[in-house]
């Protein structure tokens, strides 16, 4: 296992390279320019020369590539064009609040989710199947935002239950860190638990019709036990993939969300950063959000490991 | 490797909550909690001319002088001011009480060095500095101004409202390569910057300067007294209206600095709840002609698109609502001291078939034109729409190229030919309050490729008038030569104006003190 954590550990550093090429040339490559924002209005083309100048933007791309990349060894992302702050502080400001939702998110997420799917695939074709397929395409077909709006309105607006936008810490407080979490959560957890709640029936039903569980029926065993200590473990494979998955897709895309309810994540960050130009934050958190990816990747591994002891590395 | 499988989900479940970072303290006493205009990305209102920026600048800075609601410049850090009889030397003597917030007081070799650095980046500041013989501190209170030429616009230009404006600062910050960003906020003025609880993209927090002075005169515009009346003032950026409006509504904020047009109606139908219209000089939508290129390099075609310009149209489309827009066609803010209607006929009546005569004159040739389109700012983008049809109305071929700001800010700035990436024609708006002279009205140079602003205008009877502007103090012939800078705008098609718009505030109940200016304040607000 640890030789297997350290070879996958070893590749990632093509991938991060390649990876920032890429990014590093497409910032390069396409319109725009950090240093006619920066110059405003009353700037001349002589000003607008020197603040690219002092950004290192006149020198050739190659050496502003190998510039950055001797940086990036040494963990320094770069300092943002615009607020000046190291990109590292940024991400930190950032990272909190995206995590938190998103691990929030996919937590709510499975605990009703893999339920629902496994009852699902154990009710197969009766109306409690209909019901939670019915449910599973409501939550795929609605989009966030108005998912999102909706929420807000009961019970934000109507209800007065829970605050409209706004993030606060758990360090804050659990309760008022629930309070905050709970409508962006909500809104985001409707199409993953629609994803989930789908894949996990159709593993469970795949499982289902295999010989071991026709054998622990014929053992007596009782129905929910077969559901779950048979089926629902064997079937936790491509349940876990797509959990694993769905959390980095949530820590790199969850914008919309983080719009409607006012998070300051990192979804907002990149948005932000692509519109002014911001390269050193663009490329760090891209460099950041692969890393995850990689990272997320490696720990689904070795979580197969844990549910399924015939997997090993 | 082994797992123990409760060890591993007791510890994902237990990761939320240990993996939050310190937060500070919750604020105490009265706070107003507000959505800013914009997110605050960068804190040196000198090195940049966001408008953000500028208003960061007005919580945290003080200014020798400041426009009052008639947009007259009065003393503010200033006690008293001398000018010689030959209008060349100006003494000033900084008032008592002035004190920078780490605890210095402050002088007026500081003084000195943040003029200079405002001196070296903004319009006006230049043209002062360009006829300054010299500019030195005589004592601790006291600097003085020593001209060249008898400019006439030395107390608008160190009095200016809006970006850049000329803030104080300490000289050690002062002396900052104006190019580069001040590495700390140290102000005078009456809040505090807590650069420990700035979040970029998120919440930016400003805290009483007790120590402050405020001068005795009630506050007007950007002059007078500036109380502070809330020990906390919290900028809570929300970029969604929907959720800003939201916000206000349920009272997680107080004020809303600037409310969508569509949102309004809304907000105001809201009991307890204000929306109110602050700024009474608006913002002036502008259409920028490139001067260097066909077909816009013929004053004749630049002003049959002015002809065509029917300002209602444009102003329907990128504001909708009537009540927070105008038909004024004075490249001077109506409402200012300088709107007239010079030059007006050379445009009038505005139909298609008047300028159909117009661009026939000009001996248009059907030359495409490139029309830049900012798709992430819903006013000019909805300008842009209008701009293109009228174009085409009157016979113009016309491509619109979508794009963001930023890529436009970098396009305007090339001259090459449309298919080398230039461009013809592109709109962006300005406030009232950059316009109210025509030095500050950048786009009335006629300065060329060297010091005009984009899109190049050459015109040296332009410039002579705006020089004469500039060595002028009188009113009257102040006024006189608006009229005259005016009528040669239009005349050279300089650019057209398309309409005047107001962005209102929505406010809550408790919330009393909002300065009517063409610029936000925070000071003389309460909850």
């Amino acid at each position: 296992m640890w030789m297997f954590i350290g070879r996958r550990a070893v590749a990632t550093i093509p991938v991060m390279l390649v990876v920032a090429f890429v990014v590093f040339m497409i910032l390069r490559l396409s319109p725009g320019d950090p240093a006619t924002v920066i110059a405003g209005d009353y700037a001349s083309p002589a000003d607008i020369a020197r603040i690219r100048a002092q950004l290192g933007l006149d020198q050739p791309v190659a050496l502003q590539f190998v510039s950055w990349i001797g940086r990036l060894v040494q963990g320094d992302l770069g300092i943002s064009i615009f607020s000046n702050l190291p990109v590292t502080t940024l991400i930190g400001q950032r990272l909190e609040p995206t995590l938190m939702l998103s691990l929030t998110t996919v937590v709510f997420s499975v605990l009703v989710a893999v339920p629902l799917g496994a009852v699902a695939a154990w009710k197969s074709g009766t109306w409690i199947d209909r019901t939670v397929m019915v449910v599973a395409v409501l939550g795929f077909s609605v989009p966030v935002f108005v998912l999102g709006y909706f929420l807000v309105y009961g019970f934000s607006l109507e209800l007065k239950w829970l605050p409209v936008q706004g993030y606060k810490s758990p360090a804050d407080g659990i309760g008022l860190f629930f309070r905050h979490i709970a409508l962006p959560a909500g809104a985001l957890s409707a199409f993953y638990i629609a994803l989930v709640a789908r894949i996990t029936r159709a593993s469970v039903l795949e499982v289902l019709e295999e010989d071991y569980i026709r054998t622990a029926r014929a053992k007596g065993q009782v129905e929910s036990k077969v559901l779950l200590v048979h089926a629902l473990r064997n079937a936790s494979v491509p349940i876990v993939t797509v959990i694993g998955l769905g959390i980095a897709a949530l820590i790199g895309g969850v914008v919309i969300t983080e719009s409607v309810f006012n998070i300051p994540g990192l979804g907002r960050l990149v948005v932000d950063a692509i519109l002014k130009r911001d390269y050193p934050i663009i490329q760090g958190l891209i460099l950041f959000f692969s890393f995850l990816y990689i990272l997320l990747n490696l720990l689904i591994d070795i979580v197969y490991t844990v549910l399924d002891p015939r997997i090993r590395y | 490797m082994k797992f123990s499988r409760r060890a591993f989900v007791g510890g994902a479940l237990a990761a939320p909550f240990v993996a939050s970072l310190p937060r500070s303290a919750s604020a105490a006493g009265s706070v107003l909690r507000v959505i800013p205009h914009a997110d605050l990305k960068n804190i040196d209102p000198i090195w940049t001319t966001a408008y953000i920026t500028r208003n960061h600048g007005y919580m945290v800075y003080d200014t020798l002088f400041a426009m009052d609601e008639t947009l007259t410049p009065r003393p503010q850090m200033v006690e008293t001011y001398n000018v010689s009889d030959d209008k060349l030397t100006w003494t000033f003597t900084l008032r008592d009480g002035l004190a920078w917030h780490d605890g210095p007081p402050v002088t007026a070799e500081d003084c000195v060095a943040s003029l200079k650095r405002w001196g070296k980046r903004d319009g006006m500041g230049q043209k002062l500095m360009q006829y300054t013989a010299s500019l030195e501190a005589v004592d601790a209170k006291t600097f003085v101004l020593k001209l060249e030429k008898p400019f006439g616009l030395v107390l608008d230009a160190i009095g200016k409202i809006s970006s850049n404006v000329p803030f104080m600062m300490p000289k050690r910050l002062a002396e900052t390569d104006p190019f580069k960003q001040v590495p700390e906020v140290i102000g005078s003025g009456p809040f505090k910057f807590l650069k420990d609880e700035w979040v970029p993209g998120s919440k930016v927090v400003y805290a009483k300067n007790e120590a402050y002075v405020p001068r005795k005169e009630p506050a007007s515009a950007a002059s007078g007294g500036k109380v502070a009346k809330v020990d906390r003032v919290e900028w809570l950026y929300i970029p969604d209206p929907t959720t800003a409006m939201n916000a206000l509504i349920s009272g997680e904020v107080d004020y809303y600095e600037q409310v969508p047009g569509d949102l309004a109606p809304i907000i105001g139908q809201t009991p307890g709840i204000t929306v109110e219209v602050l700024d009474p000089l608006g913002s002036q939508g502008m259409l920028r002609f490139n001067h260097l290129l066909k077909p816009f390099d013929k004053p004749e075609i630049r002003r049959a698109v002015i002809t065509a310009v029917q300002q209602e149209k444009f102003l329907q489309a990128g504001v909708g609502n009537p009540d927070f827009y105008k038909v004024c066609e004075s490249y001077f803010p109506c409402g200012s001291p300088l709107e007239n209607d010079a030059g007006l006929d050379m445009i009038r009546p505005h139909t298609i078939e008047a300028a159909k005569k117009l661009l026939a004159e000009g001996g248009y040739d059907g030359t495409k034109v490139v029309l830049m389109q900012p798709t992430d700012i819903p006013i000019t983008s909805a300008f842009s729409l209008v701009a293109a049809e009228t174009m085409r109305s009157m016979g113009m071929e016309v491509e619109i190229q979508a794009m963001d700001w930023s890529t436009l800010t970098s396009r305007r700035a090339k001259k090459d030919p449309v298919e080398n990436g230039g461009w013809n024609v592109f709109h962006t708006w300005w406030i009232g309050g950059d316009l109210v002279n025509p030095i500050a009205a950048v786009g009335l140079s006629g300065g060329g490729t060297e010091k005009a602003w984009f899109g190049w205008p050459t015109d040296a009877k332009m410039e002579e008038l705006r020089d004469k502007f500039a060595f002028t103090s009188d009113p009257a012939a102040q006024k006189d030569l608006a009229k005259q800078i005016q009528k040669r705008a239009i005349e050279i098609g300089t650019h057209a104006n398309v309409g005047t718009f107001f962005v209102p505030c929505g406010y809550r109940e408790n919330v009393k003190g909002m300065i009517k200016s063409p610029v936000q304040f925070f000071w003389n607000m309460s909850v």
